[in-house]
């Protein structure tokens, strides 16, 4: 199994701390428990062998050359009672026989280890009741005979229990323990600090880059101390200085564009109204009939192009006001079934020849801007009817939050590849195509008024056949000061 | 025929308009600045004035508002600007009605004609001949189109005059404002609907007591206007 690590520096960071202190922790406590416990034992067992060999040293010269059972078991009660704080209890055996005395049982290895030498030989157990040492120490001749400084075959065992330095040595653990959560905790803090101090900058960062995110290019960050991060800060306010500049270079391009377009089109408009205003006299004189018949074809010629170009600049200088942001809404409550008759009976556009309609039973009154809902549903029709078929199906339904009006036909489908620049400004699906009816502008304006009503306009190919753009509405616009 | 005045700097906007107007029968004087257009308003006595907003010196918002200080002409404003705040100051500096340039001509005859008729379509069931009805501190003839207010006779500009007569002939009705766009002012159902609350305004502040407490033009917020009731 894979551990995984916590997200995020500041818990990798205290994690980290704390492994590293625990660890260090850990080594210095098992040295130092280890030698502790070593030392004391050690004491310990020394001082117990040096007790028991004075005490042996004193009693054994009174025991005969050959001593009886009963003498050994004399010699051992003396040595218990000789024990002092100690507590020992002892045994003798005689060249390896039985244990004469109350130190009960003792392991064959110590059995072993002193039968032959006179060396003394102890060991550690753990019993069921605590910790023992097991003494097994030989006794040799004294006095001057020939036989005095060898083995007697005599060898004294004596088992001492090691509770009070159990004691101490579990004390010297807890010591440890109670040593290491201090430890730990300071390691945490100092974590918490050193994360703290490698995160405030990393935070500030993020905090400024989100702000320039979020459209605030003018974020710099203070450059204080020599670090890394220091040098990070640095790069990063040159970074967003760069970007500054950059975008509002651009925001000058664009915007130079674009009063350029509205300049154009304003220009535009002063010799087109003298135009416009005489085009319906052209018209009844071209078809007066009075005209040479090129005349008049010149005539009606120039009025209807003019109309086309009074039309294209009408829809430029709309797009020229959404760019602007100067397109306000003015909502009213209409009723949806009135909206959408009188759009279709200004265009002239028959019912159920050319449109179908299926609106809601309920009739329900949408809150919009009405002439530019008309722009939008206009548009799409009129788009529909020139390159999609007759009939075109409107189509809304109405939720509480929402208002879905689809606007489908019967054509050839839009091709996919132009499908996502339908409401690119001027797009043409073929450059060489012959110029249409519109003006190039008409589903981009759409586009945008839908989303001055904060809606959204798609546009998607039917499964069968033909092409469907789907306003969607909320139905939560609100604006004060409104009748 | 309509002796029609029309005041606009550009010269070639201004030929064209002075023949697509005459081609429909109208008597057309033409000036170039605001201040011939004061003076043309006296010598001429037009029954209508095409008034551009962009003129060399005196603007014709200034010019608009000049004009309503002495004469209830009907005022048509002939707009050239895309920005719609000039439109709407200058609607509500007094006048009836605006044509976005380019226009055509049938398109300038038509709002011409609008504003020229007197009267709104006659509502069912409010017949002339009835004699001056009095509501409130108001006195509506509408027989002689004649406005009173405790007895002194109230100047209203044409448009004003119509919304007046149109909402006091159903009291209590509310119209929305695209329905007093069709009636009143003979524009599609999506005309301008601020030319309403423009009218509304100026209207307001001729009959009403407190402008903004009105009570004979009442706001009915998210559907339009109505007249009355009055408070008791």
């Amino acid at each position: 199994m894979k551990l995984a690590l916590p997200p995020g520096l500041r818990p990798r960071l205290v994690v980290a701390f704390v492994l590293v202190a625990a660890l260090s922790e850990l080594i210095t406590a098992t040295l130092t428990f280890r030698q502790a416990r070593s030392a004391i034992l050690d004491r310990t067992q020394n001082g117990a062998v040096h007790d028991l060999r004075l005490q042996i040293d004193s009693l054994a010269p009174d025991l005969p050359t050959n001593p009886t059972d009963t003498d050994l078991r004399i010699f051992a009660r003396q040595l218990d009672r000789a024990s002092g704080s100690r507590g020992w209890h002892t045994g003798v055996s005689r060249d390896g026989g039985p244990l004469i005395g109350t130190a009960g049982d003792v392991s064959n290895a110590l059995r072993d280890a002193t039968k032959s030498g006179d060396t003394t030989f102890y060991e550690r157990v753990e019993h069921a009741d605590g910790h023992r040492l097991r003494i097994g120490m030989p006794i040799n001749y004294t006095g001057r005979g020939k036989e005095a400084g060898k083995p007697s075959g005599l060898v004294v065992y004596a088992v001492l229990p090691l509770d009070g330095e159990r004691a101490d040595i579990s004390a010297l653990v807890n010591a440890a323990w109670a040593g290491a959560v201090p430890a730990l905790a300071f390691a945490v803090v100092s974590a918490l600090f050193a994360a703290r101090r490698v995160l405030r900058p990393v935070r500030q960062l993020r905090t400024a880059a989100e702000k320039i995110t979020s459209g605030a290019l003018d974020t710099r960050l203070d450059v204080v101390g020599k670090d890394e991060l220091t040098t990070l800060t640095g790069t990063f306010n040159t970074m967003a200085a760069a970007l500054e500049r950059d975008d509002a270079k651009l925001r000058r391009m664009e915007a130079n564009a674009r009063r350029f377009a509205a300049d154009v089109s304003h220009e535009l408009r002063t010799p087109l109204a003298a135009m416009a205003a005489v085009t319906d006299a052209l018209d009844e004189d071209a078809r007066s009939g009075t005209l040479p018949p090129d005349t008049a074809d010149a005539l009606l010629l120039v009025s209807d192009e003019t109309r086309k170009l009074a039309g294209m600049i009408e829809d430029l200088m709309e797009i020229s006001r959404f760019d602007a942001g100067a397109a306000v809404l003015h909502l009213d409550d209409v009723s949806l079934r009135t909206v959408v008759h009188k759009t279709l009976h200004l265009r002239g556009w028959r019912e159920p020849d050319e449109v179908i309609t299926e609106l809601p039973g309920d009739d329900p009154r949408v809150r919009v801007d009405a002439r530019r809902i008309d722009v939008v549903l206009a548009n799409l029709i009129g788009n529909a009817l020139r390159h999609g078929a007759a009939p075109v199906t409107l189509r809304a339904t109405a939720t509480q939050e929402s208002l879905v009006i689809d606007v489908a036909d019967d054509g050839p489908g839009i091709p996919e590849e132009v499908l996502p620049h339908v409401f690119d400004r001027f797009y043409k699906a073929d450059a060489a195509r012959a110029r249409s009816e519109g003006s190039g502008l008409g589903l981009a304006i759409a586009m945008e008024n839908v989303r001055l009503h904060h809606g959204t306009l798609t546009a998607a190919n039917l499964p069968d056949n033909g092409a469907v753009f789907t306003i969607t509405l909320p139905r939560t616009l609100r604006q004060e000061d409104q009748p | 025929m309509t002796r029609v005045l029309l005041i606009e700097d550009d010269p070639a906007v201004r030929r064209g308009v002075v023949l697509g107007l005459s081609r429909n029968g109208h008597e057309t004087e033409a000036v170039g600045t605001g201040e011939d257009g004061l003076d043309a308003l006296v010598a001429f006595k037009p029954d209508l004035v095409l008034l551009d907003l962009m003129l060399p010196g005196m603007s014709g918002l200034e010019v608009c508002r000049r004009i309503r200080e002495t004469s209830r002409v009907p005022l048509v404003i002939l707009s050239a600007r895309g920005d719609d705040i000039d439109v709407v100051i200058g609607l509500e500096a007094g006048a009836d009605d605006y044509v976005v340039k380019p226009a055509g001509a049938a398109v300038i005859e038509a709002r011409m004609r609008a504003v020229l008729r007197r009267v709104a379509p006659v509502q069912t069931g409010t017949g002339t001949g009835a004699g001056p009805t009095q509501v409130g501190d108001l006195e509506i003839d509408r027989d002689a189109l004649i406005v009173r207010k405790h007895g002194e006779e109230l100047p209203l500009a044409p448009s004003e005059l119509k919304l007046l007569l149109f909402l006091s002939a159903a009291p209590e009705r509310t119209f929305s404002r695209q329905q007093l766009l069709e009636d009143v002012w003979e524009h599609s159902y999506y005309g301008d609907a601020r030319l309403v609350d423009a009218c509304v305004m100026r209207l307001r502040a001729k009959i009403e007591e407190d402008p903004r407490r009105p009570a004979y033009v009442q706001t009915v917020r998210g559907f339009g206007y109505r007249f009355g009731p009055l408070p008791a």
